[in-house]
């Protein structure tokens, strides 16, 4: 816009404003209202979406627990939908996502911390801009390949030293999860230390800490609540993955903890009824919602923890 | 003149003035002697040559960008944690008589404790915060850690104020006290030397009109070098004072005689507020 002439007094004609000025600004303020209601819009429309996933996952399973007692669904230890004499112990697929979660937790924790650490604080610049892009690869390889990955190459390896594992089991998805969600835990924790004030580390050298006790003490906790984070994101990850353990962990429900047994998790379940053709409101297909739902608790739970976490350990440099 | 004898000629005249408490003749804790520092290829410091008294406050003052925080940063080998920087000359460290600039730097830190311009205690309790720096010197026993924490806390002037809440974290303090608390963890390991890089700079007045206290109150039982861009602040708690201009110690003195009567002319515009 051109040079906006000085304000005259108000309610006189100027021509730079098409007009008065009280005119003016009448419009302006018109204009400024409708763009605050059209980016409030946007702001209500991810709301929306958001309560309406949780409306359709609460109605359908409503309808489910109309069927199925809340105590059988959470107390039964064998899932079976699609029998005669049906159960719906949804633990049976509780346990085999948290086993696989879990060890890919185990994985990703270990390793992700010593990389985020040795990129942190011990690589030079040009280790890390080396190292970084390829951890970047690392994320971008799609989950399906991870999947097969897991079941051709992780599971016949183990089977060469470990022969009582099952062709489906959950220890090569846990372990291949774990690589997979690695690189997101190890650069979202890199850049939580990366961020940590030099001067606190000064604090820690003029103390006379090594290195290595820098980096323990004084780093990785000052960076504690971006760890936490990478690491509870890191696990909501896992528990939300489908394509690892649809490929590589089986679809047969068994209750239960042992990695070298298949078992079907959560999500592996939804892919397997999602595929299948269920006739519409029948309880096989209701039962995908409530096992959804569950799904969205514990990732909810995760959240809530992490939040929390956060909170608990926010530091001000 | 060797710079030994300058000190106690120095210290001597220091005693006619108007300060008795001077020793006539203070020990020498340590000693910079041809000093050169280089930023990669700038070149930092040139050739200084300072005397630090034993159980005496020395002042480091001079205009923004002069080398007093790189020269008190070569006392612990703050340095050697960048890559790319060199040093020239030596700091000889008393009564053993080594030298700091050849030491290893690790073991150099282990004798020299530092505070910083802002406070930084440690994502810890309180306790620990002061607890770190025997920790790192081998010393677990917590009655030995109860008893050195609580003396370095008094010593910090900080034990009243926090001894209820030691296992609470250090962020809950206020800066002031945070910068106590920092001073009682580079107290704690009973360090031969203790520098401050403008320990006061990050503090409303208050707060810094009781870390003066604080320092003054020390200033007989450690050897302290505090560095500070505030002319009164050398002038009220030092006991000798040196002045830096341009990465060169352009004069050093009784604190009383450089600021009633500095030789330089240098100093004496930068002390009469003509430039800095």
């Amino acid at each position: 816009m051109t040079d906006i002439a000085p304000l005259v007094s108000h309610g006189a004609a100027d021509p730079v404003f098409g007009g008065t000025t009280a005119q003016f600004l009448r419009r302006r303020a018109l204009w400024n209202r409708l763009a605050g209601y059209v980016l409030a819009l946007a702001a209500l429309a991810s709301v929306l979406v958001t309560v309406g996933i949780v409306y359709v996952l609460i109605s359908e399973s409503a309808a489910f627990f109309r069927q199925v007692s809340l105590f059988d669904f959470l107390t039964d230890t064998e899932w079976t939908p699609m029998f005669e004499n049906a159960h719906f112990g949804v633990m049976t697929l509780v346990s085999a996502t948290l086993t696989v979660a879990g060890i890919a937790l185990a994985v990703a924790i270990p390793a992700g911390l010593g990389l985020a650490i040795y990129l942190s604080e011990y690589a030079g610049s040009g280790v890390r801009e080396t190292v970084k892009p390829f951890l970047e690869l690392l994320e971008g390889v799609p989950t399906v390949v991870y999947g097969f990955f897991a079941l051709l190459l992780v599971t016949p390896m183990l089977q060469s030293f470990m022969p009582e594992l099952s062709g489906f089991n959950m220890l090569a998805p846990g372990l291949v999860m774990g690589i997979m969600i690695l690189p997101y835990t190890a650069s979202v924790s890199e850049d939580a230390m990366r961020s940590v004030p030099m001067g606190l580390r000064e604090a820690g050298y003029a103390l006379g800490y090594s290195r290595f006790r820098v980096a323990l003490q004084v780093v990785v906790p000052a960076a504690l609540s971006g760890i936490t984070a990478a690491f509870i994101l890191g696990m909501s990850r896992a528990v939300g993955e489908t394509m690892v353990v649809a490929i590589a962990a089986g679809q047969n429900p068994n209750y239960g903890f042992n990695p070298m047994e298949g078992a079907a998790t959560i999500t592996a379940y939804i892919v397997q009824m999602a595929m299948g053709d269920l006739p519409h409101g029948s309880i096989a297909y209701q039962s995908v919602f409530a096992v959804g739902i569950v799904l969205f608790l514990i990732t909810l739970l995760f959240n809530l923890v992490g939040f929390y976490l956060r909170r608990r350990f926010r530091e001000e440099y | 003149m060797t710079h030994l004898d300058s000190v106690k000629y120095m210290a001597g005249a220091e005693v006619a003035g108007s300060t008795p408490v001077v020793m006539s003749s203070p020990e020498l804790r340590a000693e910079v002697r041809n000093l050169s520092f280089w930023y990669g290829k700038t070149q930092a410091l040139n050739g200084i040559n300072l005397p630090v008294a034993d159980k005496q406050i020395t002042a480091m003052i001079g205009p923004s960008g002069c080398g007093k925080s790189t020269l008190l940063r070569c006392f612990n080998r703050m340095h050697d944690l960048y890559p790319g920087n060199r040093y020239g000359g030596e700091i000889r460290l008393y009564p053993e008589d080594r030298n700091l600039i050849a030491m290893e730097p690790g073991l150099v830190r282990l004798r020299i404790g530092m505070v910083f311009q802002k406070p930084n205690p440690f994502p810890k309790s309180i306790f620990e915060n002061v607890a770190a720096g025997l920790r790192v010197r081998g010393i677990g026993d917590k009655r030995v850690l109860n008893e050195r924490v609580e003396q370095a806390l008094r010593g910090a002037a900080l034990w009243d104020e926090v001894k209820g809440r030691l296992h609470e974290s250090a962020y809950g303090l206020s800066g002031g006290q945070q910068q106590r608390l920092c001073i009682a963890r580079a107290l704690a390991p009973q360090p031969d030397i203790l520098l401050l890089d403008e320990p006061t700079s990050a503090l409303d007045p208050i707060a810094t009109a009781r870390i003066e206290d604080l320092l003054v109150e020390l200033r007989r039982t450690i050897t302290t070098v505090i560095v500070t861009h505030n002319m009164q602040q050398a002038a009220r708690i030092s006991d000798f004072t040196a002045y830096m201009h341009m990465g060169k110690l352009v004069e050093y003195n009784g604190t009383n005689a450089i600021f009633t009567n500095p030789k330089d002319k240098l100093t004496s515009d930068y002390i009469t507020g003509r430039f800095g």
